[in-house]
């Protein structure tokens, strides 16, 4: 049986039958990381002895006949973006190259709960702030399908490690498509939930007001299973709702309404891209969904508009954090403390994530915040 | 387009000490952007309500009192670069 190819419910089967270990399962994952990773680069950190005491504790469970939870002794993949207690964080800057997170989100809370064995954390183009993954301040990593091609970004390292099947799952953000969009690229399940359905305490914050945690899966229904799990009101994430229990048993695609707005076909879309979206269209359609042509008028110029003014603003608030005071890279060649500030932000921030900043305190000086907001 | 010293004054109000060859870089990237987003004013916006999000987001408030902290200071303070005395230590301000 190939291990590394299974989804969530069949892992689950076979550790309760017993059909391998917990500890089989993780040294299989991480052989295959070992194998694969040195041309793909989807890692950034492997958490190796992490992974390996969490199986050896599922086993225990399993040995003497307990019941264990669904996520129990599976091996998944975290974006080097939310904090796992005692493991380095990223984010993909150098500027928190050396930061070790002090604790875990509550994603990662969440997880640990039910027994999940987290593999590593995985690369992202810098602060999220990208759609390719090349803008890691690391290395960049690559699609799988064809390592000439980008796995999409900025979660590519998770996008890309699901694919290569060197994870079951894993998690993402996303702010403007960065977990759909690689997703896509790698063809693995990608979900962005409700804004506030996932708490984002212990996510390393890009654009507040837009920023989500959402899995990376192989299949529809792991996504559903993740996503439950992750989800629900916390409160050390004040912008975090209680969202209303779906009850997916009684969830019918007839009494289902999709709107499909005639703006996002317009020029620019490949034809193979439209091709699979129209077919995944007269599916939902042929199983009695009731599809209907709209119009977003603004949804796709305007609105990139809008996203230029509000994401900087928001990213320029957020990443005045980093002032190589309390964490994070700092310069050792400043006269006083300006300069110290100065230098210290120039040489750890990477090139795009520079000019959101700079958009940013543009959009919120006096004289132009009135104008824009 | 913005000019030089407007993107030395951002750069300032950003900290981030831009060399003069970013300045002039800077000044031609943030021109093109801030050119984009005037297309914002051909949207007739008179008689739509603002919206600051498309679901019911609702302010959380908590009584003033003093908790205990989730994270012990000390594990914080390993993170700093310098520290003295338990506190953060910058350079000099005067």
């Amino acid at each position: 049986m190939e291990l590394t190819n299974l989804t969530i419910t069949q892992i689950h089967q076979a550790l309760i039958k017993k059909e391998f270990s917990a500890l089989e399962l993780c040294q299989a994952y991480l052989e295959k990381i070992e194998s694969e990773d040195k041309k793909i680069n989807a890692f950034l950190t492997l958490t190796r002895d992490l992974a390996l005491s969490e199986a050896k504790k599922i086993d225990e469970m399993l040995q003497i006949n307990r019941e264990i939870p669904l996520l129990a002794g599976i091996p998944m993949a975290v974006k080097d973006i939310i904090l796992v207690e005692n493991v380095k964080c990223t984010a993909g800057s150098k500027i928190l190259e050396n930061y070790i997170a002090p604790y875990d989100a509550t994603v990662i809370k969440k997880l640990k709960a039910e027994g999940a064995v987290i593999l590593g954390k995985t690369n992202l183009d810098e602060f999220a702030m990208g759609s390719s993954t090349e803008h890691s301040a690391f290395f960049p990593t690559k699609n799988p399908h064809d390592l000439n091609r980008v796995p999409g970004g900025s979660s590519g390292g998770s996008a890309a490690a699901v694919a290569a099947n060197m994870c079951c799952y894993a998690l993402g953000s996303d702010t403007c498509g960065s977990i759909r969009q690689p997703a896509s690229f790698c063809g693995v399940v990608g979900l962005k939930g409700t804004y506030g359905a996932v708490s984002r305490y212990g996510l390393i914050a890009m654009a507040s007001s837009l920023d989500h945690i959402g899995p990376f899966t192989k299949t529809v229904e792991d996504a559903r299973i993740v996503f439950n799990i992750i989800s629900r009101k916390d409160d050390l994430d004040s912008t975090s709702l209680e969202i209303p229990k779906i009850e997916y048993s009684k969830l019918k695609i007839e009494n289902i309404k999709i709107g499909v707005p005639k703006e996002y076909f317009a020029k620019g879309i490949g034809p193979d891209v439209e091709e699979v979206i129209r077919s995944a269209i007269k599916k939902y359609e042929s199983l009695g969904a009731n599809i209907e042509e709209i119009n977003l008028p603004y949804s796709t110029e305007h609105a990139l508009a809008a996203y230029y003014i509000i994401m900087p603003s928001e990213v320029s608030a957020n990443l005045a954090r980093y002032d190589g005071i309390k964490y994070g890279y700092f310069t050792k060649k400043a006269k006083d403390l300006i300069d110290f500030y100065l230098k210290s932000r120039w040489e750890g921030f990477g090139e795009e994530v520079r000019r959101r900043i700079m958009l940013g305190t543009y959009a919120l000086s006096a004289g132009y915040y009135e104008a824009y907001y | 387009m913005i000019s030089k010293e407007e993107v030395k004054h951002i750069a300032k109000l950003a900290r981030l000490g831009l060399t003069e060859k970013e300045v002039k870089k800077m000044q031609k990237e943030l021109s093109k952007i801030l050119d984009y987003i005037e297309k914002l004013k051909e949207v007739d916006i008179s008689g739509i309500e603002p919206t600051t999000h498309s679901i019911l987001v609702e302010n959380v408030m908590r009584k003033d009192e003093s908790r205990k902290s989730k994270v012990e200071s000390g594990k914080l303070l390993e993170l700093a670069p310098e520290t003295k005395n338990g506190y953060l230590k910058v350079k000099s301000i005067l």
